[in-house]
């Protein structure tokens, strides 16, 4: 994955303001194991869809680990986030087959039809766009994938017809 | 009679390409008119550049048919599967006649790939009726001694696929020879190399071959522990995999006393990568197994004597375990017969690029590069010129066409300055910018770099300054040989293979393409187009007829004007996305 690495910090919120709950179970699976660290991540991401500050004060406290270590994993891997992301994520494959065959183009119309940055998220909290590099359907390239489905074949004005069709169906 | 089976190919790619409506479209007919077939699933044939593919047997036999989306699936049961009569037009391989595709299928010879589209990967029975699971019954059942199993190995040649193209059997033989009551093996499936996709069809497609693998070699080094670290970008090779051990663990191929085995002990379990490509590296993928950061250490020791959690610890590529089954089944010499005298057996290619057949293709070692290209892939799309080819993803080169004659093999692809590598294969042709190229491979080692050695830190950042001014028109002389003083020094300071190849894309592309770099830098223009800091985008006034489909398709509507009237480019808003030039049939767009 090649998310452009903003190092964003992580949100610093009110306490208790980030529900704790659902962490615990995950907390349980993996107490005890050595090299969870990364698996206890992901697992968090999945349940916030980021990291929130207190979660990783969180595994801190249970796991024992330093808080600089957790940030130092965190922010050594593409995958974890720091900061929440738009409902859909929108990942434009960047991998060679791509790159040779446009895939500029996909994330140049995103950008302008969706007015954000490579890494940003619409102001109605609808999308994120990303780059990636290969989803391993390059025999389709150039591809994207929105919210875990991937699209093929595509050229800058398929992307923003595929993009507005979604945003039609989430406003209804 | 036997039924007739249809068959639907449901791989991300099949999926991606619409295989999921193909199949609930096919599911429905059937129950809708209450015909009488046989409805299944497998995975990617390797043909994924006519996808949705489905595949209908009957008694006369088996014809494979490609571009099945939910109209054409309903014409193929209907007059197919109803009718008898094939539809010829659809039909992209068989035996019974010629079409125009056999050919891609015919060149190759399966090994790895033996089951890939052939089988429902989330049933363990139909891998067993391929003779899935034999060869470790037969090492069972004839007590094969470890030094056995790895000296056939050994013998039949077979060199590493994930890029390194070590000997597995000599490797097997260093980690057999750790004395400790702990060993783990580890499958490498983290398949960074943007463009290769061979490690992902694999998994999706025949999960139970590599779990096979791993358990041989387990059972050859004793080991008690096995981890296949996969990327999280593949969440449907995870979830295969996931059904693949659970039914291989009720059948008793993994857990305590495997096959009756006692001693035997041995599970597998999956670890999700993260996100970072040095992890495809082996020592950063066992500090990530660890939960650390991924980042590559010194070697010696190798993993096999000091590896994840500081014991002797196996660790191959996807390809490499799938081929051991069949190694050990049908013997080494078997294996050794294809390929040449340094690289035995099979490899599998991931072509991409701007070829008319894209797809995963298996072909005996030491096959021309032409061959691959022309032959089986049917050469470029759009009838356009050949250019090159990148092997090797960033750690690898680019080919140029007069050295296509180039036998793949470890050696002689080595010897172009590019890589063997995992096998991508992305094809290039004439509108490909070799310099735009190489500025894209170092943007993504610059970014993938780890951070730990100074020079491929640093040291790719202004290679890629260089690159992107080259590319923006700003080159100067010397800047060519800046870049290759800098290849050096990143060659030879940097700790893991990350840094030590990453200058490759670079150094080939200026070994075989000079003429290019020296028109970007000289002249300030990009022969083919591509850097668009060099071009702009206007209407040719007196070819314009004013058709309005440039406007139409401009995604950020930068072109204005009427109807029969010519048009106008604005370019303070033109993204230079090249649809306007692509999409006018006056060729009334001029770039410049
Ligand atoms: C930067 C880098 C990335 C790598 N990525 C992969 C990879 O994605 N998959 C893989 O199997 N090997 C990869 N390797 C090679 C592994 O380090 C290792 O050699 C390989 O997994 C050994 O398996 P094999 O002997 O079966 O090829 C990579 C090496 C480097 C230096
Ligand atoms: S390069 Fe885009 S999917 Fe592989």
């Amino acid at each position: 994955m090649r998310i452009s690495r903003i190092h964003s910090e992580p949100e610093i919120r009110e306490q208790g303001s980030v529900d704790l709950t659902p962490l615990e179970p995950l907390l349980v699976k993996y107490r005890g194991k050595k090299g969870s660290l990364i698996p206890l991540l992901q697992g968090a991401q999945d349940i916030y869809g980021y990291i929130p500050g207190e979660v990783f004060e969180k595994i801190s406290d249970v796991t024992g680990l330093n808080l600089s270590d957790l940030y130092g994993v965190a922010t050594f891997y593409a995958q974890f986030r720091l900061s929440p992301v738009g409902k859909n994520i929108i990942k434009v494959c960047h991998g060679t087959a791509c790159h040779v065959q446009n895939a500029n183009t996909i994330t140049d119309s995103l950008k302008e039809a969706l007015q954000v940055k490579d890494g940003e998220t619409t102001q109605d909290g609808l999308f994120t766009l990303e780059s990636v590099a290969c989803l391993g359907c390059c025999s389709l390239a150039p591809v994207m994938m929105v919210a875990g489905e991937v699209y093929g074949k595509l050229t800058g004005k398929e992307a923003v017809r595929i993009i507005r069709d979604i945003r039609i169906k989430e406003n209804n | 009679m036997e039924k007739t089976k249809v068959i639907v190919g449901l791989g991300s790619c099949g999926i991606a390409a619409g295989a999921g409506k193909t199949y609930e479209k096919i599911k429905a007919l059937r129950q809708a008119e209450d015909l009488d077939f046989e409805l299944k699933k497998t995975s990617c044939i390797g043909m994924c550049y006519c996808e949705p593919l489905v595949e209908i047997i009957d008694e006369t036999g088996s014809y494979l048919y490609g571009e099945i989306d939910e109209a054409r699936a309903v014409e193929i049961i209907d007059r197919h599967v109803m009718h008898h009569i094939p539809v010829k037009e659809h039909v992209v391989r068989t035996d019974l006649f010629d079409t125009t595709d056999n050919d891609f299928i015919e060149n190759q010879i399966k090994i790895t790939l033996r089951n890939c589209g052939y089988i429902d990967p989330e049933n363990i029975e139909e891998y067993e009726a391929r003779q899935g699971y034999r060869a470790i019954k037969k090492i069972t059942d004839q007590r094969i001694s470890r030094m056995d199993v790895i000296q056939a190995v050994i013998s039949s040649g077979l060199r590493g696929r994930g890029g390194g193209g070590f000997p597995t059997g000599l490797k097997w033989k260093f980690a057999s020879d750790s004395i400790t009551s702990e060993k783990y093996i580890i499958c490498n499936a983290d398949e960074g190399d943007p463009g290769a996709f061979m490690d992902r069809s694999t998994l999706e497609g025949d999960p139970h071959s590599v779990l096979e693998g791993m358990i041989i070699g387990a059972y050859a080094i004793r080991a008690t522990e096995g981890v296949i670290y996969c990327r999280a970008e593949y969440p449907l090779a995870i979830k295969r995999l996931t059904i693949a051990l659970d039914q291989a663990r009720q059948k008793g191929y993994l857990g305590k006393s495997i096959l009756g085995l006692q001693g035997f002990d041995f599970d597998i379990h999956i670890k999700e990568g993260a996100g970072a490509f040095v992890c495809g590296e082996e020592t950063a993928l066992i500090a990530s197994v660890e939960g650390e950061r991924g980042m590559p250490r010194k070697r010696p020791p190798y993993p096999a004597v000091s590896g994840l959690w500081k014991k002797p610890t196996n660790i191959n590529n996807v390809e490499t375990y799938a081929d051991i089954p069949w190694i050990i089944l049908n013997g080494a010499e078997a294996y050794a017969r294809y390929g040449t005298e340094k690289s035995k057996g099979t490899k599998v290619f991931a072509l991409a690029g701007k070829i008319r057949r894209s797809g995963l293709v298996e072909v005996p070692m030491g096959i021309s590069i032409n061959d691959i290209i022309f032959k089986l892939g049917g050469g470029i799309r759009d009838g356009k010129k050949f250019k090159a080819v990148q092997l090797g993803g960033p750690s690898g080169g680019c080919i140029p066409e007069y050295l296509s004659h180039t036998p793949i093999d470890y050696d002689s692809v080595t010897a172009t300055g590019a890589i063997m590598g995992s096998g991508g294969m992305v094809v290039m042709d004439e509108t490909t910018c070799m310099v735009d190229v190489a500025r894209f491979f170092l943007d993504f080692t610059r970014k993938e770099s780890c951070g730990k050695c100074t020079f491929c830190r640093i040291g790719t950042k202004r290679m890629l300054e260089i690159l992107t001014r080259i590319t923006e028109g700003k080159g100067e002389q010397g800047d060519i040989e800046q870049l290759e003083d800098l290849a050096y020094q990143i060659k030879e300071s940097s700790l893991c293979g990350l840094g030590q190849t990453a200058p490759n894309p670079v150094l080939t592309t200026i070994k075989y393409f000079r003429n290019e770099y020296e028109a970007h830098i000289r002249d300030k223009k990009c022969p083919v187009k591509v850097c668009k800091k060099l071009l702009t985008y206007e209407v040719i006034p007196e070819k314009c007829t004013g058709c309005m489909v440039c406007a139409k398709n401009c995604p950020v509507e930068a072109i204005t004007g009427e109807q029969k009237q010519v048009h106008f480019i604005h370019q303070e808003k033109c993204i230079k996305c090249d649809v306007c030039f692509s999409k006018c049939k006056f060729e009334a767009i001029r770039l410049s």
